[in-house]
């Protein structure tokens, strides 16, 4: 194992244990609450970035594969009253094929072309879900939430800690992708596809898995959300905020390494909670819209831009 | 029930919905159409001019219409600025521009629904005119006039523009700049000064489109999400930047949107234009009428 693998796996686990220490010790359940929503838009985010920072395809449609995990979670709770972990898998399976379906939709497609199309996808999904009377169609639907297992004394805690769980799973698979032939192949088609094709390196395939693995991984992180609101309707599971969220946070926190998203996530994400509570939703938007724009134009390479070479694309962590 | 005589007023709403369509649509053609310019807020900008046509109708209790007109010379210039911005900030810094230059505009769509939303609520708002709420019956179809005025006024507008687009000297160089950006330069002709008028007519456009959209229909902060699709659809069907094109596409998904509506419900019609819009980007991305 290499000396920054060691670095990266101890701080997983002592992330993990300061997750599961907090759910044993606090009392208090809000901070579970907002830290949930935190956890989980880094999951989105790091996921986002394998297809929208590393191979450049900028992704609309994560409400689609968010959406879709959510009611994959509906699905299979109205239907058979599965567990979570079932929940989270199965939204797992479909996001991946969700993934594929895009990736081979959108072959010939570049640029804004994708990004539209992504969009568009999202909507046409969002309003097969309304038109579906058995997970609740536009009126939405209320989740009964199962009796929670030890070592947890409540739901929402238990739902932090597997939130927790997915965020190590997800900049795992995301660190994993960016030191491999998988990550290099995929930045080479970034800054040049034809060029990357002319030289061997497999477009096609890279372009796919990506799409697979990062929509696998987003509706992944999108099915507690269910479990968590104890209600969805598909204008809030596909709400378009959840894409321009994670397209913000990617990009303010830089999308050529992993751990720009997950400072992206966690500052925005942070931000979002306090201004939502102290003042109103309206401004949180207002927020994020200024500070996406903000970014976008004076600081293109995100945060980790900002802290010059160590952080580049191809360097090792 | 699905009948001959159901069908055919599908039809005849359809293509008045379309031409309307048209209509908020030809400023987008021009912009991404011809430009290139990954304009995703020009949906929301449409909105804010239906708000400032509300403003000037509720308080000053102007003809929607003047209204729209009124507000052409304020969305010039928004126009003009908003390109200078785009320019300045990304085409000058090259490659992935299209990409941060979504993320840029739907950053601007954001801010615009936000502020529309603290300064007016997010009721719906609507218009008074004398046309607005009677219709003419033709046998058993009832055509409501709002829509007739619609049609007329987005037929009219589609016409000038694709005449000032081919016939003046302006118009030309627009199409130019479309085409051979180097090209113009080497001939001495500034493509940026140019690029900024044409993105400043097309979102003047867009005064008059606004006052459209809330003479057919009330508004509320957040209607420029359906119109994302909406009005892409029309520009990438109509093959970019083709002005007429855009007509044909706009009464393609006007129809298609009514037909659905009469036969399947409402609740289908807003995956309608998306759902045309992914096939044609996946069978002929360029279009109907392509360049």
């Amino acid at each position: 194992m290499q000396r920054s693998s060691i670095v990266f796996w101890t701080g997983a686990l002592l992330f993990l244990a300061v997750v599961f220490a907090m759910t044993q010790l606090l009392r208090n359940e809000y901070p579970f609450f907002a830290g949930y929503v935190i956890l989980q838009f880094v999951v989105l985010s790091v996921a986002w970035t394998i297809l929208g920072g590393y191979a450049g395809y900028v992704n609309f449609g994560t409400n689609a594969f968010f959406g879709v995990g959510v009611y994959t979670a509906v699905l299979l709770v109205q239907a058979y009253k599965a567990p979570l972990g079932v929940q989270i898998a199965a939204a797992a399976v479909v996001g991946s094929l969700l993934g594929l379906g895009v990736g081979l939709l959108t072959l010939r497609m570049r640029g804004i072309f994708f990004s539209i199309a992504t969009i568009a996808l999202a909507i046409v999904i969002e309003t097969t879900v309304t038109n579906w009377r058995f997970v609740g169609g536009a009126a939405g639907i209320q989740l009964q939430r199962p009796p929670v297992t030890a070592p947890f004394d409540s739901y929402v805690k238990m739902l932090f800690f597997v939130q927790a769980l997915l965020v190590v799973l997800a900049v795992a698979i995301t660190r994993f992708i960016q030191n491999s032939r998988i990550g290099r192949g995929l930045h080479a088609l970034r800054d040049d596809e034809l060029a990357a094709e002319c030289t061997g390196v497999p477009t096609l395939r890279l372009k796919l898995l990506a799409c697979v693995i990062s929509g696998a991984l987003i509706s992944a992180g999108g099915a507690p959300a269910a479990m968590y609101v104890q209600y969805a309707n598909p204008d809030s599971a596909f709400n378009l905020n959840y894409s321009v969220s994670v397209l913000a946070m990617s990009l303010i926190g830089g999308t050529s390494h992993w751990i720009g998203p997950i400072l992206g996530a966690v500052l925005l994400g942070t931000t979002q909670q306090f201004l939502t509570v102290t003042i109103s939703s309206e401004i949180n938007v207002l927020v994020l819209g200024v500070m996406l724009v903000v970014f976008v134009v004076a600081a293109p390479k995100g945060i980790i831009g900002l802290f010059g070479k160590s952080f580049r694309s191809g360097g090792r962590a | 029930m699905f009948s001959i005589d159901l069908l055919r007023d599908a039809v005849v709403l359809g293509v008045l919905l379309g031409c309307f369509y048209a209509a908020v649509s030809i400023g987008l053609s021009i912009s991404f159409g011809l430009l290139d310019v990954p304009h995703v807020a020009h949906p929301a900008f449409l909105v804010l001019a239906s708000y400032g046509v509300y403003l000037l109708n509720d308080s000053y209790d102007i003809d929607p219409l003047l209204a729209g007109l009124l507000l052409t010379p304020l969305f010039f210039l928004l126009g003009l600025v908003t390109y200078r911005l785009y320019h300045e900030t990304f085409e000058k810094r090259g490659s992935d521009a299209a990409v941060r230059g979504i993320a840029f505009f739907f950053g601007v769509a954001f801010i615009i629904e936000v502020l529309i939303i603290l300064q007016f609520g997010v009721d719906q708002r609507s218009v008074t005119a004398s046309y607005i709420g009677k219709a003419w019956r033709f046998g058993d179809l009832r055509i409501p006039i709002r829509q007739l005025v619609a049609f007329a006024v987005a037929i009219g507008l589609t016409v000038l523009l694709a005449a000032y687009l081919s016939k003046t000297f302006m118009g030309r160089a627009i199409r130019a700049v479309a085409q051979d950006e180097e090209g113009l330069r080497l001939m001495g002709a500034n493509p940026v000064r140019i690029k900024q008028v044409a993105f400043g007519i097309a979102t003047a456009v867009l005064g008059i489109a606004g006052a459209l959209l809330i003479i057919v229909a009330p508004v509320e902060p957040t209607l420029d999400r359906v119109y994302i699709g909406r009005t892409f659809c029309v520009v990438v069907m109509a093959g970019l930047g083709s002005i007429s094109g855009t007509l044909i596409a706009s009464i393609i998904l006007g129809v298609a949107e009514s037909i659905v509506l009469t036969m399947f419900g409402a609740s289908w019609a807003p995956a309608i234009s998306f759902a045309l819009l992914l096939g044609v980007l996946a069978v002929r991305p360029q279009g109907l009428l392509g360049r």
